[in-house]
């Protein structure tokens, strides 16, 4: 993993939850326009980057209280495994490299995109939860319910 | 300390409850790397001395759930089940692909050895360091996706609490049995994601003779530390970019092989393997992909994601969820019960995988039920009021029940093919062994021989130390790609086969071995030492058998009597084996690998390779 130089599942800033057997989810921020997150947090840890607009996590000054966890509407951050401070996706820098491993993988699943400003991101911020029932009902029909 | 490894294995006492840590040296991890090679070292040299008394399903068999050095760096991780095998009384190395052995890695071990047996059903939870038998009597009985369901909740219900404020959870993974295991059916499987499984050797059952009935972890740690982390990512990423190029399993699975091989290949088992060749278009590859939900589902780092995700949505197999299936699945639980239809296969596979059956070794039974009843041995009166004709889905539905539950007859298919076999002989006075299709106790993967043009040798399932596992086939040359001592390596690294499959894929491994132990193991090294060390002692235990059966090379190591007989439809009709060739075989592997001329591992070899305990068994079979 670029962050950490290990192959790290647990503090991947992409985590790919499997609540149901193939209903494989990856979960990770959207990007909020009024970034939640941000506001809730009480240190100052959180801003935005002028660059890529991605949330960036002051090491330093995140005291690991979990606020911004409850402000997301998809509870998206998390604590570090191993350290104390929360983890949020930063778009790798504005070079994400979950994008180069899936196109080299040739999925295509991921592309890169400009932000625009007419979307409204935050409605994908959804729990892993949310998404799972919602892709089992999808795939598995009335089954679906039942396994979630 | 070897990069790769996180340098600790668990002992769980189910007896006593006592759970420690232990370790192996440097030089016994170097031999043996861990999955199967490992295994088979530690089997012998806890049971070894009293091989032939240990009971593969009393409390002093030993159950072993074991990583390697390579799992989770090369694409495609899996878990190697091993103990005493309730089926051929020896070793068997059995895969099962997942997260969970990478979990256990990050969790900070590379492995899990279980003994004794609990008082009441438990399930065992390794969350980082802190592990816990937890009581599984609530979901004793349960199916895979209730148990499951269940077993998510709960394990992260626990990681909330442990550490609160985290954030959510990703789920454990898990391993686990269904009812299968816990009536101790001796064609039960270690189970995983509702549709994957360790089938060949049994091990469900001896999980279910354990009263365990599942495993969960979580490691929050990083995968353990390659000794080169650069050149272990180089060659793993090699490994993957060939394989990418090769859209075969991506795009299919192996579920284009249930028309294949019948129709092309003449081997695939047709009505308990009375033909190998059908040319059914309804079993096409195109009439099951309808039912895929999810067309590419890979486990942990996996390019050749050769699982599919099969749904039925109406009808009467309505609500039925499995992979695929795959092509095994495809021949045992289809053609080799005259079921031609993809929803009559589907609807089977995903009725075992809830239930926690090897596809095969079920499958294996059912078919060998069946010719029973059509030439009259077994009466619909012995099978409970089933009418148990060819194809009839719901008939062989009904008869898995009754396998499950140990009901009548259910009770004797239970026992596997082999004991039953032995057990209808003597209830019927007829030789029932003759319509089985067995390799010592255990059921024949669907590569058919008679045709030549699958890709089975003679000595395949003649010499092979796991029986008639199709993925551990005896081949010459020995160090061909094909050949056991190739897949111990990778029953041993532990890396699923799939991504070893195309050519130059293997010629990365000695490198990738190199990047993530720090440790130069040539091809040399491996096939004339480190391999014939595991294969030699699993061929010692599986000769020792015991306690109910053993294996006499000289009328066991053979193919099934069945396909003496010629191939009677197809391109291939008239074809059959000649018992001149299968000695021939038979006599040059042995050869080769350093048996003598009645199968035994020879003296010098053992003690070249340094095996002396072994040796001293052995020569109880020398005879
Ligand atoms: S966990 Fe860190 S970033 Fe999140 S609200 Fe607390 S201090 Fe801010
Ligand atoms: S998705 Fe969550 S973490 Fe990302 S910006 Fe929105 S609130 Fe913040
Ligand atoms: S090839 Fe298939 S079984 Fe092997 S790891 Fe990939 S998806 Fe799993």
């Amino acid at each position: 993993m670029w962050h950490e130089g290990k192959i790290w599942p647990e503090a991947s800033r992409v985590r790919v939850f499997m609540l149901v057997p193939g209903v494989e989810v990856p979960h990770l921020c959207v990007q909020c326009h009024d970034y939640p997150c941000v506001k809730a947090c009480p240190s100052e840890a959180l801003s935005i980057s002028p660059e890529t607009e991605a949330v960036i996590v002051d090491r330093e000054k995140c005291t690991a209280c979990g606020l911004c966890i409850e402000a997301c509407p998809g509870d998206v951050p998390y604590i570090h495994p191993a350290e104390k401070y929360a983890v949020i996706c930063d778009l790798c820098g504005g070079d994400p490299q979950c994008v180069k491993a899936c196109s080299e993988g040739g999925w295509d699943a991921l592309k890169l995109l400009k932000k625009s400003e007419n979307y409204t991101y935050k409605v994908y911020a959804k729990t892993p939860e949310e998404i799972t029932r919602e892709v089992a009902v999808q795939l598995y029909g009335e089954v679906g319910e039942e396994v979630v | 300390m070897p990069g790769g490894y996180a340098g600790k294995f668990l002992e769980v006492d189910l007896t006593s409850r006592n759970v420690r840590d232990i370790k192996f040296s440097d030089e016994v991890l170097r031999q043996y790397l861990g999955g199967r090679g490992l295994a088979t070292k530690v089997l012998w040299d806890r049971l070894g001395a009293r091989w032939e008394e240990v009971d593969p399903l009393g409390p002093e068999n030993i159950l072993l759930m074991f990583t390697g050095p390579l799992t989770g760096y090369a694409p495609g991780a899996r878990l190697c089940v091993s103990g005493k095998s309730p089926q051929s009384n020896g070793i068997v190395g059995s895969t099962i692909a997942g997260e969970f052995p990478v979990e256990l890695k990050c969790a900070g071990y590379d492995g899990i050895i279980f003994t004794g047996k609990a008082e009441n059903p438990v399930y065992l939870s390794v969350f980082d360091s802190d592990v816990e038998i937890k009581d599984a009597s609530h979901i004793w009985g349960k199916d895979a996706k209730e148990t499951l369901k269940v077993l998510v909740k709960e394990g992260r219900e626990a990681l909330a609490k442990s550490r609160p404020r985290r954030g959510v959870w990703k789920e454990p993974a898990a391993v686990y049995i269904g009812p299968a295991g816990e009536r101790l059916v001796r064609v039960a499987a270690v189970v995983g994601k509702w549709a994957h499984a360790a089938g060949y050797g049994g091990y469900g059952a001896v999980m279910g003779s354990k009263n365990l009935k599942a495993v969960i972890a979580k490691g929050t740690g990083p995968l353990p530390e390659a000794a080169d982390m650069e050149k272990a990512v180089e060659a793993a990423e090699a490994i993957s970019r060939i394989n990418l190029r090769y859209t075969h399993l991506r795009h299919w699975g192996t579920g284009y092989l249930g028309y294949d091989v019948g129709a092309r290949l003449s081997a695939e088992p047709v009505k308990n393997w009375q033909e190998e060749w059908h040319d059914e278009k309804s079993y096409s590859a195109d009439k099951f992909e309808p039912f895929w939900a999810k067309r590419f589902w890979g486990d942990f780092g996996c390019p050749v994601t050769c699982l599919k995700l099969a749904v039925i949505r109406s009808g009467p197999f309505k609500g039925a969820i499995t992979d695929n299936p795959d092509y095994e699945n495809q021949a045992y639980l289809g053609t080799n019960l005259g079921v031609f239809t993809a929803e009559g296969n589907i609807y089977l596979t995903a009725l075992i995988d809830d239930l926690g059956l090897c596809g095969i070794q079920c499958g294996n039974v059912l078919g060998f039920a069946a010719e029973l009843y059509e030439k009259g041995i077994l009466t619909r009166e012995d099978l409970g009021g089933i009418d148990l004709k060819w194809g009839d889905v719901e008939a062989f539905a009904s008869l898995v029940r009754m396998i499950v539950e140990r009901r009548e007859i259910g009770d004797v298919l239970a026992e596997g093919t082999y004991r039953a076999a032995l057990k209808i002989s003597e209830m019927k006075s007829v030789d029932a062994l003759k319509y089985a299709v067995v390799a010592k106790g255990i059921g024949i993967g669907a590569h058919g021989i008679r045709s030549g043009e699958d890709y089975p040798h003679h000595e395949t399932y003649v010499c092979s130390v796991q029986g008639g596992d199709h993925t551990s086939p005896a081949y010459i040359p020995l160090d061909d790609d094909l050949s056991e001592l190739t897949v111990a390596l990778y029953d041993s690294g532990v890396v699923c086969w799939f991504n070893f499959f195309e050519e130059g894929t293997k010629d990365h491994i000695w490198g990738l071995i190199k990047a993530v132990t720090g440790w130069e193991i040539t091809p040399e090294e491996w096939y004339g030492t480190s391999a014939r060390r595991i294969i030699h002692t699993q061929r010692v235990a599986l000769l020792l058998g015991g306690p109910d059966i053993r294996w006499d090379p000289k009328t066991h190591d053979d193919i099934p009597s069945k396909w003496y007989k010629p191939l009677k439809a197809g391109p291939y009709a008239g074809k059959a084996v000649d018992r001149k060739i299968i000695e021939e075989a038979k006599r040059e592997y042995y050869e080769a690998i350093g048996w003598d001329e009645n199968g035994v591992p020879k003296s010098e070899e053992l003690r070249r390779l340094g095996l002396e305990e072994v040796d001293k068994k052995a020569e109880a079979l020398r005879g």
